[in-house]
């Protein structure tokens, strides 16, 4: 079997007395789009950014394509940097740059790339997102869904080999919930990247993901194909989709009862 | 029982007042907050100090950093040269007409261009100018940061691989360098002409005899001493200001745009304190 593009193995990280993750051993094979699963609070966003060097894990080790990553060996962590990219919760576009200048900035800032080429390549990514019309607007000038699609423009335009997503639809109505996935999916086999995809939207992760895995009290409770994870009988998965369920289903009442 | 009130020490810690319910109880606890408190203000002295080191460094290797030091210039220079020409105006204006009143008694009106100009270069300049650019371009810098910080956009860029030291705090601090002392020459040239203004059009004091006193007080020591003040201002004043922004998450108990607030509030007030403090240790060494 192939060596996995990312390996995590008995990550621990704790915020004080309160240990956030305890123990995590994950695979992510090179192309697949993942997805982790987890109620709010379960520490999906404080795995992703362990996993990304934002935050210091406390404990274990994280290998991207076979190779130690270790704040001790900044070369590591430089070659992961530039190999991935990362998708916020918040967007964290730079709302005193326009549209083209945000998707130019790591590529004016890590590469040796004349402006011309600069210039034409960040407008390439944002045509692909459909967004070139915008090209010199401010993010504080765009809506939800396009502000969404320049962070994704940001993040495709060095073409990384990874791409976290933290919570890409959070806060989105479930028109552009399905949007966002949809996009997410279009572009990963389009460009071929591999995503590691942080969120609670249960449907529309199973139809998008090649594998998904549950994150509950620090642990990893579940991983599996989502055949597997739809038709678990795990508690702790059944659970979890009960109380999905459970949500759609008071909401249904809701609007049906008399007011 | 005799209870004792141990004040606030530092600003910043949660040991904001301890009550003990006896006296033989007080000297562990004053010992232990005296403690914590140093312990905390040498750390964070070590990790402000850390900070202006890492800035320094990151641009080196920053790419395009020219385009930003000249946004830099723009922020610190021309957003802020309306209130040093406003404030150095009229700080000339009353120089020369309170020099003008304490000479007049001495019949010494002939040294008022002297008493302006060296009371301009070698004190009110520097000190003044640095503390209207902290006011202005200051206090603008430790929000921006701090509401960068917020909003995950230093976080993106650590992601991205991009030295954020590097990329945000360098060409303000590169910046500072020369225009905390451009800023402080001009104020010195406007309040010079303000306090010809009073002393020369208003009171009737020659004109010729307040620039010749004025050429002949001020000495190359004096301007050195006043750019040396400004340039110091500039890089301590810029750095605690990115300090505050930068860490606003971590800088206060408060979170959001609280903690941006109460940083941006603490950066301004600080930097307003070390710019006095460090006019008086550079002026008893220099003078």
């Amino acid at each position: 079997m192939a060596t996995p593009l990312l390996q995590v193995s008995g990550l621990r990280k704790s915020f004080g007395s309160q240990e956030v993750l305890s123990g995590i051993n994950l695979e992510v094979q090179r192309g697949q789009v993942f997805t982790i699963l987890g109620p709010s609070g379960a520490g999906k966003s404080v795995f992703l950014k362990c996993l990304g060097g934002v935050v210091h894990q406390d404990a274990g080790e994280v290998r991207f394509d076979g190779k130690l990553l270790s704040a001790s060996n900044p070369a590591s962590l430089a070659d992961f940097r530039h190999r991935c990219s990362f998708l916020f919760q918040s967007n964290a576009l730079f709302d005193s740059l326009t549209a083209l200048e945000n998707v130019a900035l790591p590529l004016e800032q890590t590469t040796d790339l004349s402006n011309r080429e600069i210039r034409q390549q960040a407008m390439e990514a944002l045509k692909q997102l459909e967004i070139d019309t915008f090209a010199g607007r401010y993010p504080g000038q765009m809506s939800g869904g396009m502000q969404k699609r320049l962070a994704l423009a940001r993040a495709i335009v060095t073409k990384p080999e990874l791409v976290f997503f933290d919570e890409p639809t959070a806060g989105l109505d479930p028109l552009r919930r399905n949007a966002v996935f949809a996009m997410i999916a279009r572009y990963q086999r389009q460009l071929a990247f591999t995503a590691l995809v942080v969120t609670h939207d249960v449907p529309e992760a199973l139809v998008t993901s090649d594998r998904v895995a549950l994150l509950e009290g620090g642990q990893l409770r579940f991983d599996g194909t989502p055949a597997e994870f739809s038709s678990s009988t795990l508690p702790v998965v059944t659970g979890f989709r009960d109380s999905v369920e459970a949500l759609g289903n008071t909401l249904a009442a809701l609007q049906t009862s008399p007011k | 029982m005799v209870k004792i009130r141990v004040p606030v020490l530092f600003v910043g810690t949660k040991h904001r007042i301890a009550e003990h319910p006896a006296a033989c109880q007080v000297s562990t606890p004053v010992v232990g907050v005296l403690g914590r408190n140093t312990l905390d203000l040498v750390s964070r002295l070590g990790e402000f100090a850390l900070f202006v080191i890492a800035s320094f460094r990151g641009a080196i290797g920053s790419r395009r950093l020219p385009r930003r030091i000249v946004r830099a210039f723009y922020e610190q220079g021309a957003l802020c040269l309306p209130v040093i020409l406003i404030v150095g105006i009229f700080t000339g204006l009353v120089l020369g007409l309170q020099g003008y009143y304490v000479l007049s008694r001495f019949g010494s009106e002939g040294l008022l261009g002297a008493l302006v100009s060296l009371s301009l270069v070698r004190e009110m300049a520097p000190v003044l100018a640095a503390l209207m650019i902290v006011g202005q371009a200051g206090s603008a810098l430790a929000a921006e940061l701090g509401i960068q910080r917020n909003s995950e956009q230093i976080v993106a860029l650590e992601t991205m691989g991009i030295d954020s030291h590097g990329y945000l705090v360098s060409p303000r601090l590169l910046a500072a360098l020369v225009v905390f002392p451009l800023q402080t020459a001009l104020f010195v040239a406007i309040g010079l002409y303000g306090g010809s203004l009073s002393g020369s059009v208003l009171l009737g004091v020659d004109p010729g005899i307040y620039w010749s006193a004025v050429e002949r007080a001020v000495e190359m020591a004096d301007v050195r001493e006043c750019f040396i003040k400004a340039a110091t201002f500039g890089l301590l004043t810029i750095s605690i200001c990115s300090y505050y922004g930068y860490n606003a998450h971590r800088c206060s108990t408060a979170t959001g745009a609280r903690a941006v607030s109460a940083s941006t509030t603490r950066a301004v007030v600080l930097s307003s304190i070390v710019v006095l403090a460090v006019d008086y240790a550079i002026t008893s060494f220099l003078v």
